[in-house]
């Protein structure tokens, strides 16, 4: 069980923000904190780690104070026993990726810990490599890898597989998936892709401005707006065509070019390059496995 | 000839040696630390420790000299209490080296480590490992390259001064006199054969290890480390 109490001020773009939080997290988790950009994810995640210090409050985790602005308690990073996934990796470029794993451990006798790590990760035949030589997603397992040599209480992922491509997301969505029942421990997930929300997670914060507007399941959180049968894509036009009495608009959209049909009056104000939302309502969209 | 040419060299490079071991204790807490600070002082120590580029070498080796002097309460003090002459002494060229070259050892080190992502200190950190733990087997391995600069420069740099050299140490054989010394007084006494040993040594010597520096960084930054 994980209380957190906290407030904090933000300097954002936006001006001052008061991050504030006052939640209960249940052990065994998989919480993911939604939100845009500047909203106080990220800072969260780093208030729980010990990398930042609230202005105020408590963090309560399994019965210990890791921070008590009141009897100024603040434990270290050091101290907290978290494992932390940096959204750039923090692989120690000078270690191979087996040493990278090593420094880890709190006792060298465990040495044994390195290699069934590595296993469960699958990535025994990269152990004598540097980081450097590794692909994204290989320097993320790796990552990944080592926040586990410690046994950690808490696992904290900071947006962990934003700068990977589709194929490689869904498939770390899945180890992530099955890391977190075999240790059974307790998650916590930066994300905007609401997508790896219902993957992932259990439970959602969904932040804005500091502030958790909203708390409760992916289904529960995400089911008035986003699906409500109404279909919502951004998009780029790039061509505009006469066709009859019709238009074609044909839209660029996640590296998709979509056609649609447009009437004379929609497309007035539209040109070549403008940025629009497509939607849909009462649409029967087809299903299928890939 | 031959004998005061040897030692003239032998004591200008263990002044360099010696400068450059003092200066990389010095360099690495403080490039560390002004990578870090975020404290309003920052800017006055970042100036402080860059004076000596801009500064010429005799400004520096004047004031030196008035502290040093054992007619100052500085010296004087120094000469009473621990019997040090740092006028006219080597133990005073070290020391006005080390300010000298300052800069040339504490601005690569420093620029090394703001370039390391800071989540590698933190990863470090979360992981278990002490301040001390994360720089000597995290900061410090991935600074290689900026820690040999740092080296070569603040070695070659000692063996090239001058100004300073000349002002505080003066010109005794076996105790001050260093190679840049020599050639300036061989060619005042017109023995220019003798200033081009020294000049041609010094620049031999240089090149060499300038060539050395760039070789090896390069080869390091192809192998990762």
């Amino acid at each position: 069980m994980i209380k957190i109490e906290i407030q904090k001020p933000l300097y954002t773009a936006d001006g001052i923000i008061d991050l504030k939080v006052n939640k209960e997290i249940k052990k065994g988790d998989f919480l993911t904190l939604f939100g845009k950009s500047g909203s106080g994810k990220t800072t969260l995640l780093r208030i729980l780690a010990g990398l930042e210090t609230p202005q105020s409050g408590k963090i309560v985790v399994d019965g210990e104070t890791w921070f008590d602005s009141s009897k100024k308690i603040n434990l270290t990073p050091q101290k907290r026993n978290v494992g932390f996934v940096f959204q750039d990796y923090a692989l120690f470029p000078n270690m191979s990726v087996r040493k990278n794993l090593e420094f880890a451990l709190k006792n060298k006798k465990d040495i044994k810990r390195v290699d069934e790590i590595l296993e469960i990760m699958e990535i025994e035949n990269l152990s004598n490599m540097k980081p450097e030589l590794l692909s994204g997603g290989q320097k993320q397992r790796v990552a990944l890898a080592r926040t586990l040599m410690t046994n950690p209480k808490m696992l904290l992922l900071d947006e962990p597989l934003s700068a990977l491509d589709t194929t490689m997301r869904l498939k770390l969505q899945d180890e992530l998936s099955l890391i977190h029942k075999k240790f059974n421990i307790t998650s916590i997930l930066v994300s905007h892709d609401i997508s790896e929300v219902f993957r992932l997670s259990n439970r959602v914060f969904k932040i804005n401005l500091g502030e958790i507007t909203q708390d409760g399941t992916p289904n529960e959180v995400f089911s008035n707006q986003n699906i409500s049968g109404k279909f919502k894509i951004i998009g780029e036009i790039l061509s505009i065509k006469k066709s009859d009495i019709l238009y074609i608009v044909e839209v660029l959209t996640n590296n998709e070019i979509v056609k649609v049909t447009a009437v004379e009056d929609e497309i007035k104000n539209l040109k070549i390059g403008d940025k629009l939302l497509l939607s849909s309502k009462a649409f029967n969209p087809i299903l299928m496995k890939i | 000839m031959e004998d005061s040419f040897f030692q003239t060299m032998k004591l200008t490079f263990e002044l360099a040696a010696i400068t450059t071991l003092i200066l990389l204790f010095i360099g690495i807490p403080l490039g560390y630390f002004l990578s870090q600070t975020k404290s309003k002082l920052k800017p006055v120590i970042e100036t402080l420790v860059s004076m000596p580029l801009v500064l010429p070498p005799s400004v520096l080796g004047f004031y030196l000299l008035l502290a040093f002097s054992p007619k100052n309460s500085f010296g004087s003090w120094l000469d009473e209490t621990f019997d040090l002459r740092l006028v006219f002494s080597f133990e005073g060229l070290v020391i006005a080296s080390v300010i000298f070259s300052l800069p040339f050892m504490v601005h690569p080190i420093q620029s090394g480590f703001s370039s390391l992502s800071k989540s590698l200190k933190e990863a470090s950190f979360i992981l278990g490992k002490s301040k001390l733990e994360t720089l000597w087997y995290v900061l410090l391995p991935n600074i290689k390259p900026s820690l040999l600069t740092g080296i070569v420069i603040s070695f070659a740099h000692t063996v090239g001064e001058f100004g300073v050299v000349l002002m505080i140490g003066g010109n005794i054989v076996g105790e001050t006199k260093v190679a840049s010394i020599a050639i300036y007084d061989e060619v005042e006494a017109l023995n220019y054969d003798l200033a081009n040993q020294y000049a041609f040594t010094l620049f031999i010597i240089s090149f060499a290890i300038l060539l050395f520096v760039y070789i090896t960084n390069k080869k390091m930054l192809r192998s990762g480390f």
